[in-house]
């Protein structure tokens, strides 16, 4: 025992203490800021520069009630249109509003490089706004009375659960679900490969040898997948804390540098200087929801589920990776022995967004999620969506019954094929090797 | 000290080891001799414990091999290395607490190394940062750390530059002169014939044969001498009546001839030279004793 231990913290410490961990370790954050301060930027922010729109109004319906936003002035032309046209420079734009605009519903926007959506998209919006108001009012509607009927109906969907009813929303238990598969997905191969890359660097130096004479192959290779899998561990505890901390420390900024940023007032600028504000209005009733539902989540049920998944996986596809490493001399002759084990981990990751997500309760699903190389993806899909109690145990006690499968057969091939110098493996050999008493 | 009792050793069709039995005395140093892929290597496996045998039983002073004993056998394997990127007081470290001593006693044991070996400056040095011959000797004393009673070496000379083998020799016979027992194992017999006291020989996952070195080559000795005299021209006669000797080959040579004799009828090479001494000047006189290597080749033919 006291040995395992002297091999773990050998494992783990030599890992830790690389730079490349430490990289790893603090970019993924930063990378997760940046892409989170990206997106909200640019939801804010549009083009930047402010553009200029010379009016011409021959139905002289419009340029009255044209109003100018942040990035866009609205101003009456004082030239003909084509003496206007040799003016335009950059960022100016001729508006041409014929007289039967009523009837036409057509304009012409004029300028010297093509005009961004965002400019079409804003004038469009506005003299459609006007031209309704103009049409209702013709036919005797008030539009006082018409706007203060907004029907608006919220599907809530309930979910039946020991704790009653509880709000679900297939929407985030999806993205959670994708997010998880995802994540179990790379690290088993993340860790998986440290793993056979430790067995392969260990037979390559030749100090293989020195070692097993002192502990037994078992414990080496136990030890270095434990001490593997806590180094991954430690890496997702440091994710979550930074992570955690860069986002309220980036959100305590950004607060602080715009104060109103999220004020109703300025959210209803924002709205109404983007093209399609009720898509926006939508979207941010969305954002509230998810919100709402976030907040409704169970994450310490999620993340052990997750870290049990995690584990269980990565003992069980670790163990086979050591497998391989000790059969190989180096990493370019792994390719023939990593089908088998790729392909469980790549069917249910391509079947979790094709099929799983959508129907997180169907047969495939239960199935996927219950054998043991393929539930760590499936069952983390379906966890966000609720999984009953003794499908989850069935799944968990599968799982350990696998890891120590795959570690019995992985050791059996490994306590030889770490002795196997030069010597290229065939399948048939490794069956060989399993079969050798000790 | 070690006695190696009907071992069986089988990999799928190839037979390693053959009912092999021999013993090796406490103190004494063991020549295990054959040629390469004679089963050497997976002798060693099972004294190691890294496998075990499918057959017989070995035991370490009397006592069965069992998990203990690992602490008490040091092992340079044929195939060695260390870590690359770990600096080496932390892989001495490593290697030593492996072996079962603490933190404090590894510590200990390899400052008294690195200051005997001249590596005081090593320790914060990784191992891809020293020269080869560094590396040997880095090797050397990992394996000899945590004073074990019984040192297995495995071709421990192939690969070591002349300066370090006499470094290393030397520390071996210092070793065991202190009380350990010495395994080499070596296809190069020569090698180490000069050092070790018994020997056993194995070919083709068979003993051939085994026991002191002396009594060996004793067995082996056919009672040739080479002798060397000033009488160019002259050659060597029996006295009249009777014969003393053989001429086996006489040949010139410049101060002088020299010839090899065998005694024949069991006579002594007294009786020869006081033949002789009448006879010819005499310039030197050497018994020809067969090396392991002549014995190895012998053997291997009769067999």
């Amino acid at each position: 025992m006291k040995k395992i231990f002297l091999i773990i913290k050998r494992e783990y410490l030599s890992r830790v203490k690389k730079k490349s961990f430490l990289i790893i370790t603090f970019l993924v954050p930063l990378l997760f800021l940046g892409m989170w301060g990206g997106v909200i930027a640019l939801s804010i922010q549009d083009s930047g520069s402010s553009s200029t729109v010379y009016v011409i109004d021959n139905s002289n319906l419009i340029i009255n009630d044209l109003k100018d936003t942040e990035s866009l002035s609205f101003e009456k032309a004082t030239r003909s249109a084509n003496e206007e046209k040799s003016y335009l420079q950059e960022n100016q734009f001729l508006l041409v509003i014929p007289e039967n605009i009523l009837e036409s519903q057509k304009l012409d926007l004029l300028s010297s490089q093509k005009a961004s959506i965002f400019v079409q998209g804003e004038i469009s919006n506005q003299v459609d706004n006007i031209l309704r108001k103009i049409l209702l009012n013709n036919a005797g509607i008030d539009i006082q009375t018409l706007d203060s009927i907004q029907p608006k109906v919220k599907v809530t969907s309930l979910e039946i659960t020991e704790q009653g009813e509880q709000e679900s929303n297939a929407g985030v238990a999806m993205g959670i679900g994708m997010f998880a598969s995802i994540m179990i997905y790379l690290t088993l191969f993340i860790y998986g490969a440290q793993v056979m890359r430790g067995v392969i660097e260990e037979k390559n130096n030749r100090v293989v040898e020195i070692i097993i004479s002192s502990v037994k192959p078992f414990q080496l290779m136990l030890g270095k997948i434990v001490g593997i899998g806590l180094v991954g561990l430690t890496q997702f505890l440091l994710w979550i804390v930074l992570s955690g901390t860069l986002l309220t420390v980036g959100g305590l900024i950004m607060a602080s540098q715009m104060p109103d940023a999220f004020s109703p007032e300025e959210l209803s600028s924002i709205s109404s200087s983007v093209p399609n504000s009720a898509a926006f209005a939508q979207q941010n009733s969305l954002l509230g929801d998810v919100q709402g539902t976030l907040a409704g989540i169970d994450f310490p049920y999620l993340i052990s589920c997750f870290l049990i998944f995690f584990i269980g996986g990565y003992l069980l596809y670790s163990a086979l990776f050591a497998a391989v490493g000790s059969a190989v001399d180096n990493e370019t002759e792994t390719q023939q022995f990593m089908l088998p084990i790729t392909m469980p981990l790549l069917f249910t990751y391509v079947m979790s967004f094709g099929v799983l997500i959508k129907d997180p309760h169907g047969p495939l699903a239960f199935w996927l999620s219950m054998i043991p190389f393929t539930s760590p993806i499936a069952m983390m899909v379906r966890v966000p969506f609720g999984v009953p109690l003794w499908q989850l145990s069935l799944s968990i006690i599968l799982l350990i019954a696998g890891f120590i499968l795959t570690t019995w057969v992985a050791s059996r091939i490994y306590r030889v094929g770490i002795l196997m110098y030069g010597k290229k493996a065939s399948y048939k050999e490794l069956i060989k090797w399993f079969n050798y008493r000790k | 000290m070690l006695e190696v009792k009907d071992i069986v050793k089988q990999y799928a069709k190839h037979l390693a080891l053959d009912h092999v039995s021999f013993t090796i005395k406490k103190g004494s140093i063991f020549g295990l001799l054959g040629p390469n892929g004679a089963g050497k290597t997976s002798l060693i496996r099972i004294i190691n414990q890294i496998t075990a045998p499918d057959h017989g039983e070995i035991l370490f002073n009397g006592e069965a091999l069992s998990e203990k004993h690992i602490s008490r056998i040091g092992y340079l394997p044929e195939e060695r290395g260390l870590y690359k990127k770990m600096l080496i007081g932390e892989q001495m470290l490593y290697l030593a607490q492996l072996k079962g001593l603490s933190k404090a006693d590894a510590t200990e044991r390899i400052k008294h190394w690195f200051e005997k070996m001249e590596m005081e400056t090593w320790w914060n040095k990784r191992v891809e940062d020293l020269s080869k011959g560094m590396q040997q000797k880095v090797q050397f004393v990992a394996t000899v750390i945590h004073q074990p009673e019984l040192i297995i070496l495995d071709e421990p000379f192939t690969g070591f530059d002349p300066v370090n083998v006499d470094v290393i020799k030397n520390e071996i016979i210092d070793l065991n002169k202190k009380g350990a027992t010495i395994i080499f194992s070596t296809h190069r017999m020569e090698s180490v014939e000069e050092l070790c006291d018994s020997i056993v020989l194995i070919n083709k996952s068979k003993k051939i044969l085994d026991g002191k070195v002396s009594e060996i080559k004793n067995a082996y000795r056919k009672h040739q001498y080479l002798i060397k005299y000033s009488n160019k021209g002259i050659q060597l006669k029996n006295p009249e009546g009777y014969e003393l000797f053989q001429v086996l080959d006489t040949q010139e040579y410049e101060e002088g001839n020299k010839a090899t004799i065998e005694l024949l009828n069991g006579h002594h090479i007294n009786d020869a030279l006081a033949h002789l001494i009448n006879q010819v000047q005499l310039q030197e006189l050497i018994e020809i004793i067969p090396s392991i290597h002549d014995i190895f080749v012998k053997q291997v033919k009769e067999n």
